[in-house]
């Protein structure tokens, strides 16, 4: 199968540190990559890179075969970001946040009472983000999973702040895109149970 | 299902934009006050002199819109910034000029046109000649968007800084200095019976080519603040 998020070279510089160099990954549908790593290793900064918010010191990031700086936009239509903030607005409800997902992204035929039910908060749907918990936030943040259509998925830390019983919700919805023929690449300091032949480990502090 | 056309978008997030302004209205309404405020000082501080305010009343009313304006800069970006949501804007399947647009629309809407409203109040209490008004309201009109085109730039670049007020203030300040004088000296020759003409035809100008520039620098702006 061809590859369909690719990196060549890449090096990442940060206040005149070398976090990573000469960093090929080559990721095909149905992988997930788990990027470890100390704090500070450079995993957010590898991931915001993937992206496309930050660009390398060298190198590049091809998707499909193409630089993504060339593909633009509908790189950006495949990509699903859950970064170390939300990206939710408190002062709107949880049905407004989503509507502004889609609308931002490439919008799924889904109920989005159904996908908040997907995401465990089924009748949260009028309630302001404001008053909801640190948890329950993630994982209205994780909504955009199942609203917006995204071949890759990128998320750092998807785990933070959720309990167990969400964590494995969240790693059923994972397995469930693999097999659709998806990427996912992600940071987490949690185990990840996972059949092995889909997951590629890189470990930044090695 | 298709993704939203550009339009949509851009209505889309004006809307929302107006949505969020409109629960955060206390916020909003600081530079509204600010305006009315140093405008209502002043015939106080430099006396009730009919004369003297009126002759003055159109670098007054001005250089308060500019601040007020300058003031509320800030809450384009910045909200957003913080929990996440510009992040995901640039990561957006639409064009990041276009967005940022429907942006800096929405907040000229909440915090410029208010001043639009108010001002012609405060000109007849500074006593500003009555066949200035509609020219004062038509620089305002045309000058004000000018500013939070301008603004917009600058707060894209500053916005990743901790403390990037005052460098804001420094950039943006030069950029905002023409608006300021062709739009204080049309209203003051129209207040004495001459024609402003070429200076609201300078106001339109600048107007047009903020419109066109500022969205695209505001969003490349925005690129290097957040990588």
């Amino acid at each position: 199968m061809s590859s369909l998020l690719q990196t060549r070279d890449l090096s990442c510089v940060k206040d005149d540190r070398v976090l990573f160099e000469d960093l090929n990954i080559d990721l095909k549908a149905g992988q997930i990559l788990l990027v470890e790593g100390k704090n500070g290793s450079g995993k957010t900064s590898l991931l915001r890179i993937l992206t496309g918010l930050s660009l390398p010191e060298t190198g590049e990031v091809l998707w499909q075969g193409d630089p993504i700086s060339e593909v633009g936009p509908d790189y950006y239509e495949q990509v699903n970001y859950v970064g170390h903030h939300d990206g939710i607005k408190r002062d709107l409800t949880c049905l407004e946040n989503l509507r502004l997902v889609q609308a931002m992204g490439k919008p799924l035929p889904i109920d989005l009472d159904e996908a908040l039910e997907k995401v465990n908060l089924y009748r949260f749907g009028e309630n302001f983000v404001a008053t909801l918990s640190a948890g329950q936030k993630r994982r209205l943040a994780m909504a955009r999973l199942v609203v917006t259509e995204a071949l890759l998925w990128i998320m750092d830390e998807p785990f933070t702040s959720l309990d167990k019983a969400s964590m494995a919700m969240f790693q059923r919805m994972f397995e469930q895109h693999l097999d659709n023929g998806g990427v996912i690449v992600m940071t987490s300091h949690h185990d990840i149970e996972m059949p092995d032949s889909d997951v590629v480990r890189l470990n930044l502090s090695e | 299902m298709k993704r939203l056309s550009l339009s949509q978008a851009f209505w889309f997030l004006l809307r929302r934009d107006l949505l969020l302004g409109f629960r955060n209205r206390s916020e909003l309404a600081n530079p509204l006050l600010f305006f009315v405020l140093v405008i209502t000082l002043f015939p106080l501080a430099v006396g009730a002199e009919p004369n003297l305010l009126a002759r003055i009343s159109p670098g007054i009313i001005w250089v308060a819109a500019l601040l007020a304006s300058m003031l509320s800069l800030d809450a384009i970006f910045r909200s957003d910034f913080e929990d996440g949501t510009l992040e995901q804007m640039l990561l957006s399947a639409h064009p990041v000029p276009v967005l940022v647009l429907a942006k800096v629309t929405a907040h000229w809407l909440v915090t410029g046109l208010p001043l639009l409203m108010v001002a012609p109040m405060l000109a007849m209490m500074l006593g500003l000649d009555e066949s200035a008004y509609g020219i004062l309201l038509l620089t305002i009109l045309l000058g004000t968007p000018v500013l939070s085109l301008i603004g917009s730039i600058g707060v894209a670049l500053t916005i990743g800084l901790r403390k990037g007020g005052i460098i804001l203030s420094l950039l943006v300040l030069p950029l905002y200095v023409p608006v300021l004088i062709f739009a204080a000296s049309a209203v003051d020759v129209s207040s004495v019976g001459l024609d402003a003409g070429a200076q609201i035809k300078m106001l339109m100008a600048f107007l047009f080519l903020a419109l066109s520039l500022s969205p695209v620098a505001t969003a490349a702006a925005l690129r290097m603040s957040m990588s």
